[in-house]
């Protein structure tokens, strides 16, 4: 009895523990994923408007940061910027969404990396929620349906963004079905 | 001695089982009373809401609890969804499908999440009856005869303890 009973009760709970300490308690499954992209318009830092629902039919990089996310915002800067200026010539735009910072701050930020892709503020954290932003930086990758079709959190690397970007860019278009969701995310 | 182990044993369980009894009142009678009582102005709503759900960006605290600015902007996100007359349900929602059930700091009682609620009771049920084998396999259990001792020896040891007390 007791040489049954005893692994009996030990093995379920460290088979737990080990699926406990396996898992990233930093990863957050998003539930996001294939979902329309909620839309948002941004005041850029340049002065122009933008709106996400204007950049239908094309691929978009959603990327949150911020100056003060160090060492993870300093490395992908140049990926991000380096994206944009590879495709932005085959229908993908890189958008900036630049959470909990101040002006000054993030001018600098841009203007240390060069940034020449569109970059705006969200002054109250709106779009970062709905976006279900948990930890910055964050990137999100839409489909030219306006779709999320990948999600990373932490530094995106080169590897990861243009292979997403092609993944998307190779995509057959898909009949324009998803319209009135999408709009009903706004 | 076997007999008045178990009218002790007896006492014993009786009284647990009023004080369980006590305890679960309690946390009905809290459950009820506590839960329509609040929710009356907005700002108690949205205390209420940020006491539930999950602050992204800290490690185990409620976005009430957090002074972090991502926790301040969504209270002012529920202020704002509440004051233009979302239920405090829906605002709920809201945060549960941008960020996922993760969100919530106590699971929906629904499905697998069960398990949760119902797994301390079964463990403590399950330990109750554990006890009460145990205890009633001890009381079963023959008494060990007392060892032989040679009267002499024991007269010897005793008269012994006597002079060292004295």
């Amino acid at each position: 009895m007791k040489k049954v009973l005893i692994p009996l009760s030990v093995v379920p709970i460290l088979l737990l523990l080990a699926y406990g300490f396996w898992t990233d308690p930093r990863f957050v499954p998003s539930p996001l994923i294939e979902k329309p992209a909620p839309l948002f318009a941004l005041s850029l830092f340049d002065g122009e408007p933008l709106s996400l629902d204007g950049l239908r039919g094309k691929v978009v990089v959603v990327n949150f940061w911020a100056s003060w996310c160090f060492p993870a915002c300093y490395e992908e800067a140049p990926v991000l910027e380096g994206a944009w200026r590879t495709y932005k010539d085959r229908d993908v735009v890189v958008v900036g969404v630049n959470v909990q910072d101040t002006e000054k701050a993030a001018r600098e930020f841009m203007e240390r990396f060069q940034f020449t892709f569109p970059n705006g503020p969200d002054p109250g954290g709106k779009i970062s929620i709905d976006y279900g932003v948990y930890g910055i930086p964050e990137t999100f990758v839409l489909d030219k349906e306006g779709r999320i079709a990948h999600k990373h959190v932490g530094a995106v690397t080169a590897d990861v963004l243009s292979a997403q970007i092609e993944g998307l860019l190779r995509r057959a278009p898909v009949a324009d079905d998803n319209r009135q969701e999408h709009e009903r995310g706004a | 001695m076997g007999r008045r182990g178990r009218e002790l044993d007896c006492n014993g369980s009786i009284r647990t089982h009023r004080g369980s009894r006590l305890i679960l009142a309690l946390v009905v009678l809290s459950m009820v009373v506590v839960l329509p009582l609040g929710a009356s102005s907005t700002e108690e709503q949205v205390r209420q809401l940020a006491a539930e759900l999950r602050c992204p960006v800290c490690q185990g605290l409620s976005v009430a609890d957090s002074p972090s600015k991502m926790a301040n902007q969504m209270k002012d996100l529920i202020r704002e969804r509440l004051e233009a007359g979302e239920s405090p349900e829906a605002v709920k929602a809201y945060f549960v499908e941008r960020y996922g059930e993760w969100i919530l700091l106590a699971p929906k009682k629904e499905g697998f999440n069960l398990l949760v609620w119902v797994f301390p009771f079964l463990g403590l049920a399950g330990g109750a009856v554990v006890l009460f084998v145990v205890i009633r396999r001890w009381q079963k259990r023959p008494q060990a005869a007392p060892a032989s001792v040679d009267s002499a020896y024991l007269e010897k040891v005793r008269r012994e303890m006597a002079q060292d007390q004295s």
